[in-house]
């Protein structure tokens, strides 16, 4: 914990110093007609850095050294994380619709163990009802890859 | 003068397409409130894009009713399942899920959704008289007030919210930081964008909402290893029956824990210590506290009523002036921007079709509500007997749906993801959640506001201490961020020892 804990506030730090450096690029002072762009960014900056250097100083004295996430526990998040990231990454290629399909298939076939049918019932009644939902019902259109230029939509 | 307003508002309400949105809001709310890693303030946020096409008022009652159904849903995971849905159900698995153990689970249930509709209904009942008032006082407020109300709003957070005070203070700066992205509407300067042209259009707080609490949380239920091992959850008539005929016995811990709840959630992230403090009162003031822990249904009655209570007046500082009680609260002020309304006192005297139709469908949703959750609790408990598997996949799909819509760009997904992980590391390190978002939502209303105040001043901060209403509420406000400070200092003075680390809201 205490080595995450260092490593946020060192993040938030250096996120600090960025908000404060564009704000005086802008202007933190007083402008034609009231305070300038800069001016409110900047005093969040200071006083986030301000804030941050504090929970360092009492980060880095504390003996907590239990780990950020149990051994044992960083496959279970993994799997949660990796996938979803495929999936995003899919999205814009194949459209919304058949990337979910896939990434619930892909999921309860690996994860979960589920019989292939349950596997491909479940995926594509799941794209299916989002599809019926956002596209006809409430009309929100979704990325749409292949698939829906070949069916017409 | 109220009254009539308040039977504009049922007109309103009553209309059988605006029941029909309620019922399907509780429904879905019910749902989200059930499943893990989707809370009233994500569902929300996953719903709003599909609302700006309808009347804004429709759209608020679906909106307030998912809440009231994902505050029902918390219920029944927290008694069949000991899973809190949510955090200010924590309190309510002490008793209930001993309680569901014992084959009481119905007996559980009727308790704890006649709690919350007590609560809920209480908090109502004040909202419709004191709503009118204060937002008459309101009417009168400058930039200055306004400005020094999101002061007392941010500082309570700090000085009352539990937790590492500094980290709430860093979780806040980072959600006013995370507002200023992009064009500034005022000088029409660009700003923290670094030439990237997709940070013009700044962060959306839905979409954060989602990431932080959507993708975070199921990736916190991941780590701490699922398992749904529930009770039965069949609720008879007959016990439905006998245990309302029980709960009368306890009108005392009803009307304390309705007080303790609105007392607390009048302020922001109130419904947590609010169900919390209303449970030990309830222990304390018993005749047998050693039944507590062990499946009291005081114990169910104590926590629910005052968390629901929190969340119904947590939505008193939204309508009136503009200022959201709860993460749930701010999404749904951001849903009143984007509908072309200006939250505030004003809405009082331009819209007062939206704000007592709002206040008369707390009434109805509330009523359907305990009906629809006690008619099919089995079928809303069945949800978690789904398998994770099928569960996972499909709320991080429902999240990429809801992030996508509300401006139909990829780099919202993105955004979700990355946000979901700053959640995940966030709540494992103690920095709150739900300031941030609180933040990001009002950034440009407090900035405006101080801008406001200092071109009014000609530049000195002063204005906000010069002014007797704005003074008051500033030295309030001041006096919480640094309660934080003096506590310790106090105590030593007293020779009292450390407290107790106290539980912290989302």
């Amino acid at each position: 914990m205490r080595a995450a804990d260092l490593t946020t506030a060192f993040v938030l730090i250096a996120g600090g110093v960025l908000v404060i450096w564009d704000s005086l690029r802008i202007g933190i002072g007083w402008g034609t007609d009231g305070p300038k762009s800069g001016f409110f960014p900047f005093w969040l900056g200071v006083i986030m850095v301000g804030a941050c250097l504090v929970i360092a100083a009492k980060a880095f004295r504390s003996a907590d050294r239990t780990p950020f996430i149990r051994p044992g526990a960083i496959e279970p998040v993994l799997k949660v994380l990796l996938p979803a990231t495929a999936f995003v990454l899919a999205t814009p290629w194949l459209g919304l619709y058949v990337a979910t399909t896939l990434y619930t298939a892909a999921y309860m076939r690996w994860i979960g163990r589920h019989s292939w049918l349950s596997v491909i019932v479940v995926s594509v009644t799941v794209s299916a009802v989002t599809f019926y939902v956002f596209e006809i019902w409430f009309l929100v259109p979704m990325p749409k890859g292949p698939l829906e230029t070949y069916l017409g939509y | 003068m109220g009254f009539e307003n308040l039977l504009l508002g049922f007109q309103i309400a009553l209309q059988p397409h605006n029941l029909l949105l309620a019922v399907i809001g509780i429904a879905l709310g019910t749902i989200i409130g059930v499943l893990p890693g989707l809370g009233g303030a994500n569902g929300v946020a996953i719903l709003l894009p599909l609302t700006f096409s309808m009347p804004p008022t429709s759209a608020i009652i679906l909106l307030t009713s998912l809440y009231w159904g994902a505050l029902f849903g918390g219920a029944i995971t927290s008694i069949l399942f000991n899973i809190p849905g949510e955090p200010w159900s924590v309190a309510t698995t002490f008793d209930g899920f001993p309680m569901a153990r014992n084959g009481q689970g119905g007996q559980a249930l009727t308790a704890a959704f006649t709690s919350s509709f007590v609560g809920a209904l209480f908090a109502v009942v004040l909202i419709t008289l004191f709503a009118p008032l204060l937002a008459e006082v309101a009417l009168k407020f400058g930039p200055p007030e306004f400005f020094a109300i999101q002061l007392l709003t941010f500082s309570s957070f700090v000085g009352l919210g539990g937790g590492s005070a500094l980290k709430s203070l860093v979780s806040i700066l980072i959600g006013f930081i995370l507002a200023a992205v992009g064009l500034d509407i005022v000088t029409g300067t660009l700003r923290m964008t670094f030439g990237f042209t997709d940070l013009m259009k700044g962060f959306d707080f839905i979409v954060a909402v989602i990431g932080l609490f959507g993708i975070g949380e199921i990736l916190l239920t991941m780590e701490e290893g699922l398992s749904f091992r529930g009770a039965s959850a069949k609720i008879k008539p007959r016990v439905v029956w006998e245990t309302w005929r029980t709960l009368p016995r306890y009108w005392r811990t009803f009307l304390r824990s309705c007080f303790i709840g609105f007392w607390m959630g009048f302020k922001p992230g109130g419904a947590t210590p609010a169900s919390f403090m209303s449970y030990s009162f309830a222990k304390r003031f018993s005749k047998h506290p050693e039944s507590f822990g062990q499946g009291d249904i005081e114990g169910v009655v104590a926590p629910e009523t005052a968390a629901h209570a929190a969340g119904g007046a947590s939505l008193l500082p939204m309508i009136t002036l503009g200022i959201p009680g709860s993460p749930t609260a701010a999404v749904m002020l951001g849903g009143l921007i984007i509908w072309g309304l200006q939250p505030g006192p004003m809405l009082f005297k331009e819209k007062p079709e939206f704000v007592w139709g709002l206040i008369a469908s707390m009434y109805t949703g509330n009523v359907i509500g305990v009906i629809m959750v006690l008619a099919f609790v089995p079928l809303f408990a069945a949800i978690l007997r789904v398998p994770f598997a099928i569960l996972t996949p499909l709320i991080v799909s429902v999240c990429a749906v809801g992030a996508y819509s509300v401006n139909g760009r990829m780099i919202d997904i993105w955004y979700m993801l990355i946000f979901g992980v700053i959640g995940y590391v966030f709540k494992k390190l103690d920095y709150p959640l739900a300031p941030l978002v609180l933040a990001l939502v009002l950034g440009d209303l407090a900035e405006n506001a101080l801008r406001q105040s200092l071109i009014m001043s000609q530049g000195s901060l002063l204005i906000l201490l010069e002014r007797p209403i704005s003074g008051a509420i500033t030295i309030v406000a001041l006096f919480f961020f640094a309660l934080p400070a003096i506590t310790p200092w106090w105590r030593r003075l007293r020779g009292l020892p450390a407290p107790a680390v106290s539980p912290r809201e989302t």
